[in-house]
């Protein structure tokens, strides 16, 4: 059996420490999951591992032989192969060709033409392996996520693959998605090979992961295996100091009508959407992706026009033509994808901060500069932003630190309203708690909060209702006891009763 | 040398030494009387890439300045010819120039369409309409009260230099101080976040384009009175020395970053240039490729620098 570690890995970039003495081993057929909060090292870790970065100091060793990955083809030929979270395939190629990249040589005919035919044949074998039942034809841009993910893995299974790394690979998936890509990561494992696994999903790690390796602030904590410890002790581990409870709900009671949506239709909602937020109210929008949820967030805020039904506001219908009325009104939408919606990547923390707001501190159409950067420094310091500098380029900043932007740049424009798309994907345990400490904050000054999220114990721990949505349709609303797994997982799946 | 990445002083010291150079090597450079020829040179050039600068801020090109320069003095020419005040003439110019802006502008924001196609298309239309208004003839005997702008001199600096020192105090004042500028340079960055955070992207569109538009009927007039006469060829090419005026002083083509001060300091690096290779004697015919070779290296030092993040 094959086996990977890496020894007293330390790395720094311009004499900012980010790995500190990191050992780490995974054995050929184990799933390895590597946990840790956002800027822990685990993707500095794994770009060391793979050629991208070289360590300053630490030894990688497999099957006890010193290795030295000097580039990324380097660990690719020893065996390594890793899928990053945004994943790397020409959408414009078909399945096939994004397969030969790489492989060009294997399939080179006369006059340096591609045979296809071979070639066609060795994708359908490879597409088997992995359970994709697509022609190997398709242009990868008509596949979904979790079919792109799968072609991923059969890139990486054309070569001798020993050892495979996975970054969030579930982040984007759908139950059943996942569920499949957990089965093709267990016949890996029967195969030998070893899976690195980052996720911040901790349930997902204890269904399908053998041994977890804890990072904080670039250090082993430790390494453990999932059957024989408690979830409780691994968040610990990973942020530093005991977390109680992880969604601290607070008690539900729910004041004036706020947000009433009558039958609602728009172009990308065919079927009329009804729902209400009150005052003071946490409520969830639950389903897969696609069903819906964030045409829903796009109709109150403005983006796509109401074609039919009633909106009302506090009482009052009321129609927004553009994001621009929905902030006049009160209503604040914290989009899905920070990075393309939410944030300028390039520009300061305070150009982002203040973008939404700055109309309150200008005079006579100028920028009160010295007002701005109080202002700044206030929600920074409220938020608990980690930030260098006022101007530190938000693209700088760890995805925790983006997000806590996004919300102080809304927070600020204090919303009687705010949606919330997705509020943390991709945002580590500690932030997370800040996050949900920020909703309950503002629920208890009575603001109305409608968040949508796939992940559902998040949704089910800090709501007090939530709605489920399937096929672009409202399908139920739960409240109370119904707030269970198993309700929510029945509705998802349709009333045919599709387990899981 | 943070600060001087910070500050972006590549441009600047870029200038500074072709002025160095230029006044080694030749004796007339630094004498007033240049110094004041190579400013009024420039300006008009320099008018046109303040506005370029609004529109490439966004992500967008104005490839029509040019031509919207020539339309607009042909018309301001016919109607001085025709009796009416050169103050009226100006100010309908610059209306033209305005509209001319603003039909770019609607056709980017609202009908969604390539800004380097709209204005290909644009610069094309009104160098056609300019040549059917003006028979393809240049048109003279202007009246004289409308030479000052051109020609005059105030405490002894060309009117043209004046002109062009107040509008880049002003536009200035907006891209770097106010609201709108701030705007401006969100757009530019991702339109899609501007758009969510409240910002009326499309009319902010529309407005820099007409930006571009009334600076060009600007830059317009100046020229027509530095010749007395407004040529429908006027400003062939223009809208290239603005956009390398623009990148040289260190402007993303990509938008959302670079500033105005870059801009003039490009666009100064060009007047130079032209000013200094004239002074020695230089053939026309090696001028140009001259200008080719510091444009180039010009960007590839910027280049280098941005690569260092």
């Amino acid at each position: 059996m094959s086996c990977l570690e890496m020894r007293g890995i330390e790395k720094s970039f311009s004499g900012v420490s980010v790995l500190r003495s990191v050992n780490f081993t995974v054995e050929g057929g184990e799933v390895h999951a590597l946990l840790g909060e956002n800027g822990a090292g685990k993707s500095t870790l794994m770009k060391t591992l793979t050629g991208i970065y070289q360590a300053d100091a630490g030894e990688i060793l497999l099957d006890g032989v010193p290795q030295t990955f000097r580039t990324i083809l380097d660990s690719k030929k020893a065996g390594i192969a890793i899928i990053h979270q945004e994943l790397n395939l020409f959408p414009n190629l078909s399945i096939q060709e994004n397969l030969l990249i790489g492989y060009e040589e294997d399939f080179r005919g006369m006059l340096g033409w591609v045979r296809y035919k071979q070639l066609r044949e060795h994708a359908l074998a490879l597409l088997q392996l992995v359970g994709l039942t697509r022609s190997p034809e398709t242009p990868v841009s008509e596949l979904g996520i979790g079919e792109r993910q799968l072609v991923e893995i059969a890139k990486a299974l054309q070569s001798d693959l020993r050892f495979l790394i996975m970054d969030e690979p579930t982040a984007a998936l759908t139950a059943q998605e996942t569920q499949k890509l957990f089965q093709i990561i267990a016949d890996l494992k029967t195969r030998g090979v070893g899976i690195i696994y980052i996720s911040h999903r901790l349930e997902e790690l204890f269904a399908m992961a053998d041994r977890v390796t804890v990072l904080r602030d670039g250090m082993t904590v430790g390494t453990y295996c999932l059957r024989e410890v408690a979830e409780e002790l691994l968040v610990e581990r990973m942020v530093g100091r005991s977390v109680e409870n992880r969604y601290p709900r607070s008690i539900s009671d729910p004041g004036e009508m706020l947000l009433e949506l009558d039958g609602i239709q728009t172009r990308r909602l065919p079927t009329p959407i009804s729902l209400t937020v009150r005052a003071g109210e946490i409520v969830g929008i639950g389903g897969m992706m696609g069903a819906g949820r964030t045409e829903v967030a796009r109709a109150i805020t403005g983006i796509d026009r109401i074609t039919g039904g009633v909106m009302r506001l506090r009482g009052e219908q009321i129609h927004f033509r553009a994001p621009g009325e929905a902030i006049e009104n009160g209503v604040a939408l914290v989009t899905e994808d920070r990075k393309d919606d939410g944030l300028l990547l390039s520009f300061g923390v305070r150009f982002n901060l203040a973008l939404p707001t700055l109309d309150e501190r200008q005079r006579a159409g100028f920028v009160r500069t010295r007002r701005e950067c109080e202002f700044v420094e206030e929600w920074v310091k409220r938020l608990a932003i980690r930030v260098h500098h006022m101007d530190q380029p938000v693209v700088n900043l760890s995805g925790g630190n983006q997000q806590k932007a996004v919300f102080a740049k809304w927070l600020a424009r204090d919303p009687q309203l705010l949606v919330l798309d997705e509020p943390t994907r991709g945002v580590d345990v500690g932030a997370k708690q800040e996050i949900y400490q920020l909703m309950n904050e503002m629920k208890a000054r009575r603001k109305g909060i409608l968040m949508i999220s796939s992940d559902l114990p998040e949704l089910l721990g800090m709501c007090d209702r939530v709605y489920v949505m399937r096929d672009k349709a409202v399908v139920g609303e739960l409240t109370g006891d119904e707030m269970d797994q198993e309700v929510f997982m029945t509705l998802v799946a349709g009333r045919q009763g599709v387990q899981e | 040398m943070s600060w001087f990445r910070r500050y972006r002083l590549g441009p600047l010291l870029g200038l500074v030494l072709l002025v160095f150079i230029l006044g080694v090597t030749s004796g007339q450079f630094f004498t007033v009387s240049n110094l004041l020829d190579v400013a009024l040179q420039t300006s008009v050039n320099a008018l046109l890439a303040i506005g370029m600068t609004f529109v490439i801020l966004t992500s967008g090109i104005d490839l029509s300045v040019g031509s919207t320069l020539a339309f607009s003095s042909a018309l301001a020419a016919q109607w001085m010819v025709a009796g009416i005040s050169p103050w009226m003439a100006g100010i309908a110019a610059l209306c033209i120039g305005g509209l001319a802006g603003a039909l770019n502008g609607v056709m980017v924001a609202y009908a969604r369409l390539a800004p380097f196609i709209v204005t290909l298309g644009t610069m094309t239309l009104f160098r056609g309409l300019t040549e059917i208004y003006t028979n393809g003839q240049p048109i003279f005997n202007l009246p004289n009260s409308f030479n000052g702008l051109g020609n005059g001199a105030i405490l002894g600096i060309p009117v043209p230099v004046w002109i062009t020192v107040v509008v880049f105090l002003i536009a200035w004042a907006v891209l770097s101080r106010t609201v709108a500028g701030r705007r401006i340079y969100a757009i530019g960055g991702n339109e899609k976040v501007a758009y969510l955070a409240g910002v009326r992207a499309k009319r902010y569109l529309v407005v820099v384009y007409m930006v571009s538009g009334i600076l060009a009927a600007l830059a317009g007039l100046v020229l027509t009175s530095r010749l007395a006469t407004a040529e429908p060829t006027a400003g062939n090419g223009y809208e290239l020395d603005a956009i390398t005026a623009v990148v040289l002083g260190g402007t993303s083509l990509m938008g959302g970053e670079g500033t105005l001060v870059g801009t003039i300091i490009g666009a100064l690096i060009l007047g130079v240039i032209d000013n200094g290779l004239n002074l020695l004697n230089v053939s026309s015919f090696y001028q140009d490729a001259v200008k080719g070779l510091v444009i180039l290296i010009a960007i590839m030092l910027d280049r280098k620098k941005s690569e260092g993040r």
